[in-house]
Parts: C-alpha cells; sequence; structure tokens
C-alpha cells in the first residue's frame, strides 16, 4: 500500500516537473519578448517600415531596405535550400537504410555543426569572388547552404514516423513506389516537415555572420539581386554594435520586428497546414 | 482413336510464367520509380561534395599555419598574433566544455518539454506551449546575445552567485572570482538555443510511440510517470538521442551569442566562473579584421579543427546510439 | 474575375520594374568595405552626397579594416577603409596600386567603473602599459595614487577590458602603448588583434563598455565618440610634453598638426600619429584611411569616387565634429588633392587639373 502511494507521489512531483520545465524553458522567450517590446516598440513609426537609412542627424530614417532584403534573401534560400532539403530528407528516409544513407545522414549532422562563418568565408570564396562583386544571391546562397542539412534532418524524421502500414496500404493497393512516397507518405508527414521547415528557416533568417561576406550590406534600398542588400540581422547587428542612442533605438526595433516577422511566417503557416489536415 | 494433345485442347495462353519469372516481375520497378530514386540521390550527393568543397577549401587556406604548427597547434594556448605564434588548445576546450554544460542543462529539461507536451499537458495547452518553444529557435543570435549582457549575466553574478557560493565554491569547478563573462554564462545560453531543436524532435519521436505500448504499461500496473520512463522513453531512445546530437551540433557552431557573454579568453581553466573562448566565436571576432596571412591560416586551421571535432563528436554519438538502439524502435534506423 | 485582378497587376508590376529599370540606367553604384572606426561618417558622407548628388549610390559597410584590405586586394569593391595602414607586403600584393587617403581623425579614450569615485583620473603610458600588463592590480597601487593626489582610491582589484574582436580602436591602442612602454612593446607589441596578458574580451565598443559599465572596478578602452555619445566618464592621459590632456576633438586635431608639420610632400600618408609632439595634442589619436587603386579602369566610377572623395575631403569635413570625429588639418588636405588627380583610368588623369570640387 505504501509503495503505491509513494510511487503515485513521485509521478505527481515529476509531473509539476515537467510542467516546471515547460515553465522555466518559456520563460527566457518571455522575458526576450518583454525586452524587445520595452526597447523596441517605441520606435516602431511608419518611416520605420517604410524609408531607409537617413544621414545620423535627421531623423525619419527607417528600416524599409532591410526588411525587403531580409525577405529577398531569405526567399532566395528558400527557393534552394528547401527543395534540396526536402528531398534529402526524403532520400533518406525512403532509400537511405543502407551504407549511402549512413554517409549522407553523417554528413548532414557534420554540416550543421559548421559555424555559419565558415560558410559565409566559403560562399565568398566560390560566389562573391569569382563574380567580383558582393551579391544577395551569395548570400541567398549561404543562408540555403545553412538551411539544406537542417532540413534534411528534421525531415528524415518526421517522414520516417509514417507508420508503415500506411505505406504498405498504399502499395498494395497498387501505386507505384514513387507515387506511395510522394502522394502517402510525404502527404501525410506534411505538417511535420512544414514546422521543420519553419524551424530551420527562423533560424536563418536571423543569421548575420554568413550575409557579412556575401551581402555585405546596403545603405540603399536596393533589390538588385545581382548587388549587396541590407538585411534586417545585419542592420540591427551593426547598429547595436554602433555609437548612436539613435542606432541602438533602432537595433532594438528591427530586433522586435525581426522576431514578429518570423512569428507571423510560423502561425500563417500552422494555419494553412492545419486548414490543409481538415480538408485530408 | 487418335490421342488428341492435352495441350490442343486449351484456350490459347501465353506460356505460363516461371516461379524464376513470377519472382522477378515482383522486384520489377518501373521508370517513374528509378527516375525518382535518381532525382533524390542526386540530391543526396550535393552534401558529401558540399562537405568536400568546404574541406578543400579549410585546408587549402590553413596550409601556411599548419606547415608551421603541425600537431602542436592543437596542444599550445599561446594566441599572439603579433608575433604570429598560434596555439588553439583554450579554443577546443572551451567548445567542448560550454557544448557539454549546454547539454547537460537543455537534455533534461527538453525531456521534460517533450513529456510534458505529449503525456501531461491539457489539450488546450499543447499548441500554444509547442509554440512558444519552438520560437525560441527563431530568436537570432544577437538578441540571445543583447539577452545574455543585460540579463542573464547579472542574475548570475549579482543574484544567483552570492547565495549559491557558500555552498558551490569549495569544488573546482567554480572557483575564481566570478565577473559574469564565462563558460558557465554561454552553456546556459547555449543550453536556451538548443533547447527547441531537440524538444521538437523528440517530441515527435514520443508521439510516435504507439498507444499500445502505453496503455499496455498502465495496464502493468505502472503509474503515468512510469510508464514513460520504463516503457516510452526507452522505446524512443535513438530518436532521442538523435534529437540530442542535432542539438549539440548547433552548440558547437554557435558563434554570436556565445562570444558575446563568454569573455574572450584564450585561457584553459577548469572552473565554469571563468571566461573561455570557442573556436567558432574566434573565428567570428578575428576573421574581418585578421590581418596577416599567417593570423589568417591560423583562423583557417581552427575552422579545420572544428570540422573534424564535429566529426568525432558525430562519430562517437553514432556509436552510441548503435550500441542502446538496439532494441528500440522509433528512429533505430535514424543511425 | 480573378485572372483580370492577376492580369493588371502583372501589368502593373511589370511597368513598375520597367520603370525601375530607365531610371537606373543612369544611376552609378560604388561598393567600399573596411573599417568600422570611421563607419558613422563614412556612412554619413555618403548619404549627403546621395542628395547632393541623387544618381550616385555609394555603399559603404564596415566589415573591419583586415577585410576591407583583403576585399581591395581581390577587388570585390571600388575602395576599401582602414584603421591602420597596409603593410609593405599588402602593397606588394596588389602589385603597388594603392593610395591611402586619410579622412578623419579619431581618437581612443580609457574609460573606468571605480565605486564611488566619480573624479577624473589621471594616466601616464606607464601606468597604463602596467594595467594592461597585469602589472598594476589595484586601484590603490602606488603608481596611480601618485598621480591623481587628491582622490581617494579604494583597495579594489583591476578588472582589465580590451576588444576581443580584431579592431582599429585596438591598433591605436596598442601603437600607443608600445611607443610609450619598452616592455609592452617587447612583450606584446600592436596589432588590430593581440596576446592580451589579462582581461575580459568584450566584442566591439559596446562590448567593453558593458564590461566597464558592469563590473565594479573595471577599466576598458573605447572610441572617443563612443564615449562621448554614450555619457561614459574617462580619464585624461599625460602626452610627450608632459601635460595631462582630456580627449577632444580640439586636442584631437591638435595630435595632427604635430605630426603634419613636417609632412614631405611625397608622403604617402601612411603615417602615425600618437604620442606625437605639441603642448596641448592627445597623445592616443590617429588618421583612418581611404584605399584607392591608382589606376582604374571604369570612367563613370572613377569621376564618380573620386568627385567623392574629393567632397569629402573638403565639403564632407563639415559633419566630422557632429559625429565627434575631428577635422582632418588643412596641410594634409592639399598633399590629398595632388594624390587624388594622379589617379588615371585607361591611362588619363580622372580629375582634370584646375579641378575645383563639385
Amino acid at each position: 500500500m505504501r509503495g503505491r502511494l509513494i510511487r503515485r507521489l513521485f509521478g505527481s512531483l515529476m509531473t509539476g516537473a515537467t510542467y516546471g520545465a515547460a515553465a522555466l524553458a518559456i520563460l527566457p522567450l518571455a522575458v526576450i519578448l518583454a525586452m524587445l517590446l520595452v526597447k523596441g516598440a517605441g520606435s516602431l513609426d511608419w518611416n520605420f517600415f517604410t524609408k531607409s537609412a537617413v544621414p545620423f542627424g535627421d531623423s525619419g530614417g527607417g528600416f524599409a531596405h532591410a526588411i525587403v532584403g531580409t525577405l529577398i534573401i531569405v526567399g532566395l534560400a528558400c527557393a534552394v535550400g528547401v527543395p534540396v532539403g526536402v528531398g534529402i530528407g526524403v532520400f533518406l528516409a525512403e532509400f537511405g537504410g543502407g551504407r549511402l544513407g549512413f554517409a549522407i545522414r553523417f554528413i548532414a549532422d557534420v554540416l550543421n555543426g559548421v559555424p555559419s562563418i565558415v560558410i559565409g568565408i566559403f560562399a565568398w570564396t566560390w560566389l562573391v569572388k569569382p563574380m567580383g562583386h558582393f551579391s544577395a544571391l551569395a548570400g541567398g546562397a549561404a543562408l540555403g547552404m545553412i538551411l539544406v542539412p537542417i532540413l534534411a534532418r528534421t525531415t528524415e524524421e518526421m517522414v520516417r514516423l509514417v507508420p508503415n502500414s500506411l505505406r504498405e496500404a498504399a502499395l498494395a493497393l497498387g501505386y507505384q513506389r514513387w507515387r506511395t512516397s510522394l502522394q502517402v507518405v510525404v502527404r501525410s508527414a506534411a505538417a511535420g516537415i512544414v514546422t521543420g521547415c519553419l524551424v530551420a528557416v527562423a533560424r536563418v533568417a536571423g543569421e548575420t555572420a554568413p550575409l557579412l561576406f556575401t551581402a555585405l550590406g546596403n545603405q540603399f534600398f536596393s533589390t538588385r539581386v545581382q548587388g549587396p542588400m541590407a538585411a534586417l540581422p545585419l542592420q540591427v547587428y551593426v547598429y547595436a554594435l554602433g555609437p548612436y542612442d539613435e542606432w541602438h533605438r533602432q537595433a532594438w526595433a528591427g530586433a522586435l520586428v525581426l522576431i514578429m516577422l518570423v512569428l507571423v511566417l510560423s502561425l500563417v503557416a500552422r494555419t494553412v497546414v492545419r486548414a490543409k489536415r481538415q480538408h485530408a | 482413336m487418335t490421342d488428341i494433345p492435352a495441350t490442343a485442347l486449351e484456350p490459347q495462353l501465353a506460356p505460363k510464367p516461371t516461379a524464376e519469372e513470377r519472382w522477378r516481375a515482383l522486384r520489377t520497378v518501373s521508370r517513374g520509380d528509378l527516375i525518382y530514386r535518381s532525382v533524390l540521390t542526386v540530391l543526396a550527393m550535393l552534401l558529401p561534395l558540399l562537405v568536400l568543397l568546404i574541406a578543400v577549401e579549410l585546408v587549402a587556406n590553413a596550409m601556411p599555419a599548419v606547415s608551421k604548427f603541425g600537431v602542436g597547434f592543437l596542444a599550445h594556448s599561446t594566441w599572439d598574433p603579433v608575433r604570429g605564434e598560434f596555439g588553439a588548445l583554450p579554443l577546443i576546450f572551451g567548445t567542448l566544455y560550454s557544448s557539454l554544460v549546454a547539454l547537460v542543462i537543455a537534455v533534461p529539461l527538453a525531456l521534460g518539454c517533450a513529456i510534458f507536451l505529449t503525456e501531461f499537458s491539457p489539450r488546450w495547452l499543447r499548441t500554444p506551449v509547442a509554440t512558444l518553444i519552438e520560437l525560441l529557435a527563431a530568436v537570432p543570435s544577437v538578441i540571445y546575445g543583447l539577452w545574455g549582457i543585460f540579463v542573464l549575466i547579472p542574475l548570475l553574478r549579482d543574484h544567483i552567485w552570492p547565495v549559491a557560493r557558500h555552498v558551490l565554491d569549495k569544488l573546482p569547478i567554480f572557483s575564481g572570482v566570478f565577473y559574469g563573462p564565462s563558460v558557465l554564462a554561454a552553456g546556459v545560453i547555449l543550453a536556451v538555443m538548443v533547447l527547441p531543436y531537440i524538444t521538437a524532435v523528440a517530441r515527435e519521436v514520443l508521439l510516435a510511440v504507439p498507444p499500445s505500448q502505453r496503455e499496455a504499461g498502465l495496464a502493468l500496473g505502472a503509474t503515468r510517470w512510469e510508464t514513460v520512463t520504463t516503457v516510452i522513453l526507452p522505446y524512443g531512445r535513438a530518436g532521442i538521442i538523435g534529437a540530442v546530437i542535432l542539438g549539440l551540433g548547433r552548440a558547437l557552431g554557435e558563434t554570436m551569442a556565445v562570444t558575446m557573454v563568454i569573455g574572450n579568453r584564450h585561457e584553459v581553466s577548469a572552473s565554469l566562473l571563468q571566461p573561455g573562448y570557442t573556436m567558432a566565436a574566434a573565428i567570428a571576432n578575428e576573421f574581418s579584421e585578421a590581418v596577416s596571412d599567417m593570423h589568417l591560416a591560423a583562423l583557417f586551421m581552427v575552422g579545420a579543427v572544428l570540422f573534424l571535432i564535429t566529426i568525432l563528436a558525430n562519430t562517437l554519438a553514432r556509436v552510441l546510439v548503435w550500441r542502446v538502439a538496439r532494441g528500440s524502435a522509433v528512429g533505430s534506423t535514424a543511425i | 474575375m480573378t485572372k483580370r485582378i492577376i492580369g493588371l497587376l502583372a501589368v502593373a508590376a511589370g511597368s513598375l520594374w520597367l520603370a525601375r529599370g530607365a531610371a537606373a540606367q543612369e544611376t552609378v553604384r560604388l561598393n567600399g568595405a573596411g573599417a568600422t572606426f570611421p563607419q558613422p561618417i563614412y556612412q554619413k558622407w555618403v548619404l549627403e552626397y546621395h542628395t547632393l548628388h541623387p544618381n550616385i549610390e555609394i555603399n559603404y559597410q564596415g566589415i573591419g579594416s583586415g577585410g576591407g584590405i583583403r576585399q581591395f586586394t581581390d577587388h570585390t569593391v571600388d575602395f576599401g577603409a582602414s584603421d591602420g595602414p597596409m603593410t609593405d607586403a599588402q602593397i606588394q600584393a596588389v602589385n603597388g596600386d594603392v593610395l591611402h587617403f586619410p579622412t578623419v581623425l579619431g581618437s581612443v579614450v580609457p574609460t573606468y567603473n571605480i565605486p564611488g569615485v566619480s573624479a577624473q583620473l589621471k594616466f601616464t603610458g606607464d601606468v597604463l602599459a602596467g594595467i594592461w600588463l597585469g602589472q598594476i592590480t589595484k586601484w590603490n597601487d602606488s603608481r596611480i595614487t601618485a598621480i591623481n593626489p587628491g582622490v581617494s582610491l579604494p583597495d579594489q582589484d583591476i578588472v582589465v577590458a580590451h576588444r576581443s574582436d580584431g579592431s582599429g580602436t585596438t591598433y591605436i591602442w596598442t601603437d600607443y602603448l608600445s611607443k610609450v612602454s619598452p616592455e609592452w612593446k617587447q612583450q606584446v607589441g600592436m596589432g588590430t588583434s593581440v596576446n592580451w596578458p589579462v582581461g575580459l574580451g568584450g566584442q566591439g565598443n559596446p562590448g567593453v563598455a558593458n564590461i566597464v559599465k558592469q563590473t565594479p572596478g573595471a577599466i576598458g578602452y573605447v572610441e572617443l565618440i563612443y564615449a562621448i555619445q554614450n555619457h561614459i566618464g574617462y580619464g585624461l592621459v599625460r602626452n610627450s610634453a608632459g601635460n595631462y590632456i582630456e580627449a577632444s576633438l580640439a586636442t584631437t586635431t591638435n595630435a595632427a598638426a604635430g605630426a603634419v608639420a613636417n609632412l614631405d610632400p611625397n608622403t604617402d600618408f601612411r603615417i602615425s600619429i600618437t604620442n606625437s609632439d605639441g603642448a596641448q595634442a592627445y597623445p592616443i589619436a590617429s588618421f583612418t584611411w581611404l584605399l584607392l587603386p591608382k589606376q582604374m579602369t571604369d570612367a563613370a566610377k572613377a569621376r564618380a569616387l573620386l568627385d567623392f572623395v574629393w567632397w569629402a575631403l573638403h565639403g564632407g569635413q563639415q559633419y566630422n565634429e557632429g559625429l565627434a570625429y575631428a577635422k582632418l588639418p588643412a596641410r594634409v588636405v592639399q598633399l590629398e588633392e595632388q594624390h587624388l588627380k594622379s589617379i588615371t583610368v585607361n591611362g588619363q588623369p580622372v580629375l582634370p587639373a584646375n579641378y575645383r570640387g563639385r
């Protein structure tokens, strides 16, 4: 009797501990968001979103060039990184049982540990230097290279979780292997894959180091992908390390916008996935 | 009466397939399958190609430093750009030490969160909490660094340590004066940054455990918590380790946030309270301004060493998974 | 209906895109990268210049002096910028195809945080070297109290802060310490990154400033502009004439004046002005340089670039003091004009001999 009571008490204690773990995990986020809101919300005005940099001392400047720049560069990264990363993930889940799969998986994990600045330097050597100038394309490529291994692993995990019975049922119905894979397995893992994409894109959108030597940054508003382009994290970093209070205020505001951007991306994608689930 | 051959009376069918042919027919793949597999394989081969190119890049640029310092580079602690003497021991030590601290903190927390989300959380709380934890991954490194400087370090130095020191400062890992920027601060921040990855994957792994397993545990009289520890976690063991490896990779390569709170000191110290340095932070800090070719080569060599350490850490983890995963089902082929 | 809307949007987008393309035809775009020390003033200049000449977009990004030199050497930028002049070896790497142009002056100041002490402390080169060498470890050390007679300094550990990232600020600081302390020169030397004997490394000026602000007993070095903008207190430093000088725009310009009084007209401007002569010269000051190629190939870009640099040396200087950079002495500007006129594109000088600026 006593034994059972102790076990149940212990169980309740550990349940409480997991509540505590979740709370503790969220706490830094709450503090950070609060910090950003307090320090940055006040600097968000119409100018911030519509105007680009103005000479120091003039008012009315903003981060428009950086916001648009980030959208373009991250868009480029996704255009390259998402198909390749998800493709590799599906490969690993579907055909990755043997030695090749083992090797690719291992390599993806190694790539996940490469500091983003090394990727940036690499992209500089292979893209910027041959082209002769900095560009948003090189920046997008560098970010894409960071996206791919993360996406590969998360996609693999998600696709692998689809029960084999689903696969077998499709095959039994006469679906060819590739159709089974694409239309049945990957489709049912879609929600998980999208979640993985969001986590990866969010990470990549906030990267500064790889952009230092590829997109370089730009004071001017630009949509030319063959030239240097501003980006939110770069601009935040530069302004945060600068001497002026004005710059610091804008840096906080920029950081807030960056997080909000990702939050919105997250929520939109989640809603889309939920709607799809209900239709399916 | 002439014998009519039996075969003449049978309808004109195609000759019956032999057992050999029937077996072969089952194993034939269609054209579509071939194309599908080829395309995916080509994509997959891009990864080794990328790694090869990066490795070549790092090693080629590191050659001047390699020929000058050789393996001694890994054992020496002097980092003198003016004199052209470089030793990466403090960097290697700091990277491993801070990542270890990060995992020690993050893995229990992440598992706790994953278990919370899959087992104990009320339904309405599940999505908000999961979303919030995933958002931790969205916070840029720079912001974590700022949070570290303005919130974490003052908290540790001015509030937690003065209380904890009465108990802890006898231990060598808590020795010395605590100024704030330290391996401990870096480890805590890394833990926060790594947590969402481990949690996200661990959660999916736990969700994949069949309800029958859970019910079997409960039916045998285990409490909910006991079911978790004795049935569910072991079932998903290998996948969870895979999640931890993903987190480790992130910790090893993290740059910005670490450099803002670790104190950036080329020194090996057992104490968590002392400043340290990591390979990624050193590269990020010094690359832009490195003026001499030897300094640059030394930084590339650090990059190559980091690459190597990542490979070693992953190999070690794989061996661990292989030994541990025999018996668990979920993610066991994720080795 | 939807198709119509999409069609209209496509036409609108297409026209906008074309219009953008048309306007872009005349725009000259230049890219420069390098030192972060002068980044604020360079970025101010390029934006002001852009309002004067809307078809010229000059993008400058601070990626570090070393980065600036490297990008310049690899021809991925049109001009570079550095807080330390290129070495002979680096100039050889570009086959001598570089000219250095000082643009502004800056200084570095010692900043500290001692509980209970609000007075402005005095430092000598020896004392600063001693602190950063780790030899002077307490605030009430006799070497510090001797030069600060009226101030009561506590028996507190000195926590030293320095830059973890390579930086021109460190270059200036260590250049000064090497000049005033043979021991420093021998043990540590000068550079954008050095082997610091003691101390915590902070990233960027804010990193060092934060360490100082948040650690009782800390001392660090930051750019003057940073100290002024963030209202950080800093100490006085004794110059070669024996006077304790507070860093300011005036004392910084004095430092340059002393060094350029005897400037050879054939100078390449790669001169250090730390610890220079002059009764009222601040001893920890320096030029920062733009790196331009001697021979360029694109006529439109060459002209735009040189127009801009000329303007920066003349009209642009009016913005220096507002951002806490000191102006260049007139003699230096004069000599630079000659150098600018010597730059050629496809064999021909870019600027006419009687050029007066634009």
